[in-house]
């Protein structure tokens, strides 16, 4: 037990040390910018007086290393900056209005959490599923279609599926609306509902990787000697497969599952565009669009540590369920 | 809710029948080895697929218009679906029969070996080569010329909007959109074959200095692939491509040029991680260290040595890395940041034309045309991937 809690606790120490150094590469990379915050925000034309304003207002007439532990001092504490075009607004509007990343950012959290939920509740048992049955009718007819249909929906864009998806599911048949709309308080049903299409979205380009791997794992296992003594003493193949394969093919599946819930992350981006839900995806876009430089730095801190977080997921629990991987060589 | 109400009860249906078929296939065979060892599932399947095949032939003999005059697009659009599945089969198979008919020996004894996904693979890839290469020769139009008439839907037929000079209309400021997409194969592929192997270039050759090299090299290099690795690729990609928005107009350089360079770096260090592995299974080999004793040079070791060892899954991986690379720069596209506009770009004309797909009911060929840039995206990925599949599957020598 004590070798088990040190290695998940040296795990999450390097994990958290791979987030600090890819922070230190975000800023870095946002500071590569020529000129700085202060003229992207008041534009070409801005007085010098009022340039220094800003830069003063912001911070930005401190040294590089400086700003950089004011901007991790701030993230801790839940502060992600200011935004440019929300500050623009502000000024425009006369005064009014929230500018902070972070209330720009916390709600649109939380809906592309639930979308990647949904997303993820269907395509996890279906991929497993599919992925059991194509190893038990492996080189059948049924195997080679899946086979074909999978590599199909892997290779495609995901703005492809999304648009197949719309037109026979919104358009022909209007079964689904194709653009989700979500604002605060609708009822858990109509949510639902108009977040059923993008998950249907990501679910097809997820749940066909994860079958893939499903299938190829327990394939391997079914080589090994003892699943065919079981073969031999008459069990049914499928018993064969959920009693003995399984639980062995447990750990790189998770494996597995964690890793494509890790490429949700990305995929979610264009999703969430072309049925224009309001998630962070849409939200990075958009301030990419408006070079909206604080609130691409945040989204992208926020996108990495989720990737980081759901590999280091994997990586443990690959180890609690495979006793082999907790006694290095 | 009806449809799936519908849904359910169909599936109900499919399984008493499967039921239904195994018992009285038991009784009227009386017990035959096949039937009486039959599982239920197995049953239950060649029921399901008889199902989908009576729904697909039934579907698709539906008449398209209903008796009011009315089309029906849904029939449309899954006619066209089954006959571009046909046509496709017919032109893998065709296509097959030729590759194993001329040729040199060689040749003919692959393609006669070769399952019908890899030769349309090929076949794909084929027509999308001679496409980007002979684009200006067959589009009929430029992809900037501006046209005198905007807007002119799909179809040729001048009672619906079309006009026969274009066949696929032309879009919302009046580009002919066949010759977009025509010219769409030489930008979109050339410029993802151009960043793959840059990619490869940088990758490669960081790879299998790493591991010839070792030492301190070999872990900076490592640790940094690490750090860039730990960033989703597409979300990297675009916040890189905001600061490159930005340099652009100063230095004078388009766009399109920070994007091939930005991938490629991004998708060197995947290169990187496979190339130093498989150098690094070769580099421990005895003929390098003979070569080592000889005292060749690392010029030496690295051209002579390992590259020609490291060929093989380097192109595999090759084909892999293409699909990403072009789907990245498809979503960039897509996206509004990626190749910038004039150049024809299947990507970007998804994004514009992609409100068509709202008109299905009325125009089913208005909607088809963000879906064929879609699709000239997807079937070159598939294609691809179809080939590579291919490959691996016989180089691993896995038959079961």
């Amino acid at each position: 037990m004590q070798t088990i809690l040190k290695i998940i606790a040296q795990r999450l120490l390097l994990g958290l040390l791979t987030l600090l150094v890819v922070s230190v590469v975000i800023f870095v990379a946002v500071n590569l910018l020529p000129g700085d915050f202060a003229e992207s925000i008041l534009g070409q034309s801005a007085t010098p007086e009022a340039v220094a304003s800003i830069r003063r207002d912001l911070g930005l007439d401190q040294p590089l290393v400086i700003r950089y532990f004011q901007w991790l001092g701030g993230i801790m504490t839940g502060d992600l900056g200011t935004s440019f075009s929300q500050l623009n607004f502000r000024s425009a509007m006369g005064g009014a209005g929230d500018t902070g990343v972070a209330e720009q950012i916390a709600p649109r959290l939380s809906n592309t959490l639930f979308l990647a939920g949904v997303s993820a509740s269907i395509a996890v048992p279906l991929a497993v599923f599919l992925g059991i049955l194509a190893a038990l009718y492996r080189n059948t007819l049924f195997d080679r279609a899946t086979n074909v249909l999978t590599l199909s929906s892997i290779s495609s864009p995901e703005f492809f599926m999304a648009y197949i998806l719309i037109l026979f599911l919104a358009v022909l048949n209007p079964i689904l609306p194709s653009l989700s709309n979500i604002y605060p308080g609708m009822s858990f049903g109509e949510r639902l509902d108009r977040t059923l299409l993008p998950a249907l979205t990501l679910t097809l380009v997820v749940t066909a990787h994860m079958m893939r791997m499903t299938r190829a794992a327990i394939i391997n296992l079914l080589a090994s000697p003892y699943i065919e003594m079981a073969r031999l003493k008459g069990i049914k193949p499928l018993r064969v497969i959920v009693k003995h394969a399984f639980p062995n093919a447990l750990a790189p599946i998770i494996n597995v599952v964690a890793l494509n819930l890790a490429y949700l992350v990305t995929g979610v981006v264009v999703v969430e565009v072309v049925f224009v839900y309001p998630g962070i995806g849409q939200l990075f876009v958009d301030a990419v669009k408006n070079r909206d430089i604080p609130v691409v730095q945040a989204c992208c801190l926020i996108f990495a540590a989720a990737y980081i977080l759901l590999n280091l997921t994997a990586d443990i629990l690959s180890i609690l369920s495979n006793p082999r991987l907790r006694h290095p060589k | 809710m009806s449809i799936w109400i519908v849904l359910l009860i169909a599936l109900v249906a499919i399984a008493v029948v499967g039921w239904l078929l195994r018992f009285g296939m038991q009784t009227a065979t009386g017990n035959a080895p096949y039937w009486r060892d039959l599982p239920y599932s197995v049953a239950f399947g060649y029921v399901f697929m008889a199902a989908i095949l009576l729904f697909t032939i039934w579907f698709y003999f539906q008449p398209t218009e209903n008796e009011a005059g009315v089309p029906v697009a849904s029939v449309t659009f899954f006619r066209w679906a089954i006959q571009g599945l046909i046509i496709a089969f017919i032109a893998a198979f065709l296509f097959r029969l030729l590759g194993s008919n001329v040729g040199t020996s060689w040749s003919t004894k692959m393609f006669r070996s070769m399952p019908l996904t890899a030769s349309f693979g090929i076949l794909v890839v084929l027509i999308y080569a001679l496409l980007a290469i002979f684009a200006p020769l067959i589009a009929p139009h430029g992809q900037e010329v501006v046209l005198a008439s905007a807007n002119i839907l799909p179809g040729g037929n001048v009672a619906n909007g079309g006009d026969p000079a274009y066949p696929l209309g032309t879009d919302s400021i009046g580009r002919d959109i066949l010759s977009r997409l025509i010219y769409g194969a030489q930008n979109t592929v050339g410029i993802a074959f151009i960043t793959t192997i840059l990619a490869f270039l940088i990758g490669a050759t960081l790879g299998f200095l790493a591991a010839t090299l070792g030492g301190w090299l070999d872990q900076l290099l490592s640790r940094a692939v690490d750090v860039l690795m730990a960033i989703p690729s597409l979300i990297f990609a675009l916040l890189l491509m905001t600061i490159a928005a930005v340099w652009a107009p100063r230095l004078g350089i388009p766009l399109t040029v920070f994007m091939v360079l930005i991938i490629a770096v991004i998708d060197s260090t995947r290169v990187f991680r496979l190339a130093r592995a498989v150098a690094g299974n070769i580099v421990v080999m005895d003929y390098v260290e003979a070569a080592q004793l000889r005292g060749e040079g690392l010029g030496y070791l690295i051209f002579k040595e390992v590259l020609p060892n490291a060929t093989a899954p380097l192109l595999a991986e090759f084909g892999l890395r293409f699909c990403f690379v072009f789907l990245t720069i498809a979503a960039l596209s897509f996206l509004g940041v990626g190749i910038q506009p004039p150049l024809a770009d299947w990507g970007t004309m998804v994004r514009d034309l992609a409100p068509f797909i709202n008109f299905a009911q009325f125009a089913p060929l208005a909607a088809v045309t963000p879906l064929l840039a879609a699709g000239a995206i997807a079937l070159l990925t598939v294609g691809v991937n179809f080939i590579v599949d291919w490959m691996l599957h016989k180089s691993s020598g896995l038959k079961d």
